[in-house]
């Protein structure tokens, strides 16, 4: 039995409405597959930083990253709540589905975005916070609110926000942004609009059906396939610079040119798929080794980084 | 006042978010005791 306020009990609809919702469900919400990617390359900042983080600190920069990415995911998930019912891909997502009520998610997601972010200034420090901060209002804000329903260009400039876990991990220990955790940034921020793309020509549909700009359905699938090719070679290009810099060793810019030429490759798939392909194996294909390559790329960054500490590198 | 009998899906829901959020209130108390001991064992040690 429970004790309910009359006002409150009136549900959306009017009808009376008590939470199903299980705690799994509020976990969804954090998108717990993008948070693992944020983790990684957040990791992989800390890692390659110079200096030193004591190692619990280290644990609890981390979490407070991951649960400020997977806040930013939830708000992303209440403002889209309209659009995700529409969408395959997005339609069992907890808001759209009713197992969990709009403002539920908001509450929660502001919660936990004002919580990740206090801790790490607490435990770590203010400017990792600040970047955090601003890190969950690109997303939430600029991007969700803002640019995802009004250019074409919407996952250029918002692909800023999952960019810039690796320089939050870098200002972490260093307690600043330096040229090596700009190149960081840049490789994720460079990466995005084919990782993105690729999908959009698969999904292209979906994204016509919600009225979302994407770029295939604004711009026309030509124009994407090139573009999709420009920024891969760009992906390609500054994932070597670490090298160049002299913070990777060539072994690891022998490698990385490698995974970048094999990004190019399948962008050149990518072009060369006939207009109005209705499989686009080319596009998944694309698609699944982009994340693959991103994964291999600061993977081999944190590998490189042991293997010169530890007097092993080329 | 108004009562309402929930069903044996909701009392099992609420109570999954219960213990889920008992285990992130104790957690959070175990995060601020280790924050607090790193900090004073790093101030202690210069």
């Amino acid at each position: 039995m429970a004790i309910i306020d009359h006002h409150e009990a009136a549900g959306d609809g009017g009808d009376f409405v008590l939470s199903e919702a299980t705690a799994r469900d509020y976990f969804e919400l954090l998108k717990p597959r993008v948070m693992s990617l944020v983790v990684f390359t957040a990791f992989a900042g800390l890692v390659l930083a110079p200096g030193h983080i004591n190692p619990v600190i280290g644990v609890i920069a981390i979490l407070c990253i991951a649960v400020g990415a997977g806040a930013s995911g939830a708000l992303n998930m209440w403002y889209d709540a309209d659009i995700d019912a529409v969408m395959s891909r997005t339609a069992k997502r907890p808001i759209p589905s009713g197992r969990i009520r709009p403002r539920e998610a908001l509450a929660f997601g502001l919660t936990l975005s004002a919580f990740s972010v206090a801790i790490l200034g607490l435990a770590v420090n203010w400017l990792s916070a600040g970047l955090l901060a601003f890190t969950i209002f690109f997303y939430a804000v600029i991007y969700t609110m803002w640019l995802k329903r009004s250019t074409p260009q919407n996952i250029v400039i918002g692909g800023a926000a999952g960019a810039f876990p690796p320089m939050i991990g870098w200002a972490c220990v260093t307690g600043g942004v330096s040229v090596e955790s700009i190149v960081l940034f840049l490789i994720t921020f460079l990466w995005t609009p084919a990782h993105f793309w690729a999908l959009a020509l698969f999904k292209m549909k979906d994204y016509a059906d919600v009225g979302v700009p994407m770029l295939p359905n604004v711009a026309g699938e030509k124009t994407t396939k090139h573009q999709i090719m420009v920024y891969a070679v760009l992906t390609a290009i500054i994932s070597v610079v670490p090298s160049c810099l002299g913070f990777a060793s060539l072994g690891y810019g022998i490698f990385a040119a490698a995974m970048g030429a094999f990004f190019v490759w399948y962008s050149i798939g990518v072009l060369r798929m006939p207009e109005g392909d209705r499989a686009m194996v080319p596009a998944k294909k694309l698609f699944a080794y982009s994340i693959f390559y991103l994964f291999a790329i600061f993977a081999g960054l944190m590998i490189d980084h042991a293997l010169i500490a530890a007097g092993w590198s080329l | 006042m108004e009562t309402v009998t929930l069903s044996d899906k909701q009392k099992k829901s609420r109570r999954g978010r219960n213990i889920a959020l008992a285990v992130v209130l104790a957690a959070l108390v175990v995060l601020f005791y280790l924050i607090t001991l790193v900090k004073i064992a790093g101030e202690t040690m210069g």
